[in-house]
């Protein structure tokens, strides 16, 4: 038997993927939907670790088309992660004042 | 090594999915949030070392410049903005999936494979898209371009003839490798994304964010495909199905379908339809003070707030009236349907800015069993969410859509600036009911008028 073709193994990862998201996100609280969009726009920052394998020396010079996209990439990608993962914990923050309280 | 980073990224998987799974509840969302914090670090670490030469200083300094942007975004933010800021980070996704396939065309020295060809291809046109179309979707938030669905004859067929035209770029590239065939193709597909949101209303904007944000995903696992990367496909897959299940939910809220919301227009039709029943009906009014009496006296008050609510800022001030009721035996609850925001479970977000305990936010099939044995329902800011037209009149524009039943509760209170219709351009007839009175004036004014006659 030969060797399964990357591409089907990235298939499988992607359909079981999808199907634990499915489930997960079904479980989420209605009333924190907001902040699953705000984290889900900070975890879709993951595609900074595309930009990052772009931004790299090619043929010893560092500065290349290439190299300059993937570093503004980096950029762009960072805003998502950061602001998407410091916006949701100021308003998951919200939420738990008024545990104490209530 | 290649093991190694794969286990890393496997952990980093992981983690994001535990972020995900902390929001099904308040008190462990705070610790999700964490775990995907760190779930994003082992990330970056991980590609850091595997990269193949990184340049160091332009990936430190993409972040740091990056990261201090999004942290004042994040810190600066009102909460009424949020759907912008969503859909201003949609687009960033799409856009950097753009760059990282164009980055792939150009890299000299590197050959992409057929099927690497027909990824990047989807990964880059699914990213082109979500960007102009998240562009377009927060335009029409932040009130930048107008909310007005743009719709012209043709469009459907202009539309099929770009996507034809995308495709045939699509399948240029891959028999040939012609970058140029690559930038044709991104070319179209960033024309699509914005024509496919303009003739899409302010009022269907909700499932417009979701839906882009499902879209976001795609893009990011499209490329994780083409990198042969697991946590890009992962995360990418994740995010998707949230945002498609967001979209199901704001579909189901708004009892719309997904395609009837794309092809757009909604808007307009309906207003004409309104203009049209111009009959002068009687309707009581009151003034805060009587309101006020009325909610002393009561044993229960429902509270359902709008968008109104937060347009007019009154949220502080609602959540002292609350307080004021509480104290004095009231019970109070607010009931909150799907689409009270401008995306999904944004009124949660405003209320809980204004310091309203969480236990006292019920959804909509929580409590419309209770608004029977409710004595005053305190409608504030809203109005299409309890047309009972709804569910009486086959004929309405919005029959069959979900509702908060205030009109069954024992006495009903609408907050409101005038007579004039909704956001979907209809009349309501919960307003001319005999049990129920308006209060005229702007929400925050009349909260407080009513705080000073407590």
């Amino acid at each position: 038997m030969s060797a399964v073709d990357p591409f089907v193994v990235n298939l499988t990862i992607f359909v079981l993927a999808i199907f634990v998201g499915y489930h997960v996100v079904w479980n989420v609280t209605p009333a924190l939907h907001t902040p699953l969009m705000s984290v889900t726009n900070a975890i879709s920052g993951i595609i900074i670790v595309g930009a990052m394998l772009q931004a790299v020396e090619i043929d010893g010079e560092t500065i290349t088309l290439t190299s300059v996209l993937g570093a503004l990439g980096v950029l762009l990608a960072s805003i998502n992660i950061f602001g998407g993962f410091l916006v949701t914990q100021r308003m998951l923050e919200m939420f738990r004042k008024k545990e104490k309280k209530g | 090594m290649a093991n190694l980073t794969a286990i890393a990224y496997l952990v980093s998987a992981i983690l994001f999915i535990l972020a995900l799974k902390g929001l099904s509840s308040p008190a462990a969302s705070r610790q999700g949030n964490i775990y995907g914090m760190i779930g994003m670090a082992i990330a970056i670490i991980t590609t850091f070392i595997v990269a193949n030469k990184p340049v160091l200083g332009l990936i430190v300094g993409g972040i740091v410049v990056g990261g201090a942007i999004g942290a004042t975004l994040a810190r600066r933010v009102q909460m009424t903005q949020m759907p912008e800021l969503v859909a201003a980070m949609h687009s960033l996704v799409g856009l950097v999936a753009v760059l990282i396939a164009v980055a792939a065309i150009f890299h000299t020295g590197e050959h992409h494979t057929g099927i690497q060809r027909i990824e990047l291809f989807i990964g880059a046109f699914i990213g082109a898209i979500t960007f102009t179309a998240s562009i377009v979707a927060y335009g029409k938030l932040s009130a930048k371009f107008g909310s007005k669905p743009l719709v012209f004859k043709g469009q459907h067929l202009l539309n099929l003839v770009l996507a034809l035209a995308m495709l045939g770029f699509g399948i240029a590239y891959f028999s040939t490798e012609s970058a140029t065939a690559f930038m044709a193709m991104l070319g179209i597909a960033l024309i699509l994304g914005v024509l496919l949101i303009t003739p899409i209303g302010g009022a269907d904007m909700p499932v417009v964010v979701s839906m882009l944000n499902s879209y976001s995903g795609w893009a990011a696992a499209g490329i994780g495909f083409t990198l042969n990367n697991s946590v890009l496909i992962i995360a990418g897959a994740c995010v998707g199905s949230s945002g498609a299940i967001l979209s199901y939910i704001m579909c189901k809220a708004m009892n719309r379908s997904i395609i009837n919301v794309l092809l757009g227009g909604f808007g307009n039709e309906v207003a004409a339809g309104a203009a049209a029943s111009g009959a002068q009906k009687n309707y009581r009014s009151g003034s805060p003070e009587d309101a006020m009496f009325l909610m002393g006296n009561a044993e229960s008050v429902i509270i359902i707030p709008g968008y109104g609510l937060a347009v007019a800022r009154a949220q502080h001030a609602l959540q002292e009236l609350a307080h004021i009721l509480h104290g004095k035996g009231v019970k109070v609850r607010y009931a909150i349907h799907p689409v009270a925001g401008r995306m999904p479970g944004h009124m949660n977000v405003l209320l809980a800015e204004a310091e309203v305990p969480y236990d006292q936010v019920s959804e909509m099939e929580e409590i419309n069993n209770d608004f029977p044995n409710t004595d005053v329902v305190l409608v504030i800011g809203a109005n299409d969410v309890v047309n009972p037209a709804a569910k009486t009149d086959p004929a309405s524009p919005i029959y069959g859509m979900p509702i908060l039943e205030a009109h069954k509760a024992k006495t009903i209170l609408v907050v409101k600036r005038s007579m004039a219709a909704g956001y979907a351009g209809l009349d309501n007839e919960l307003f001319y009911m005999d049990k129920t009175m308006m209060v005229f004036g702007d929400a925050k004014k009349v909260v407080e008028d009513m705080i000073k006659a407590a």
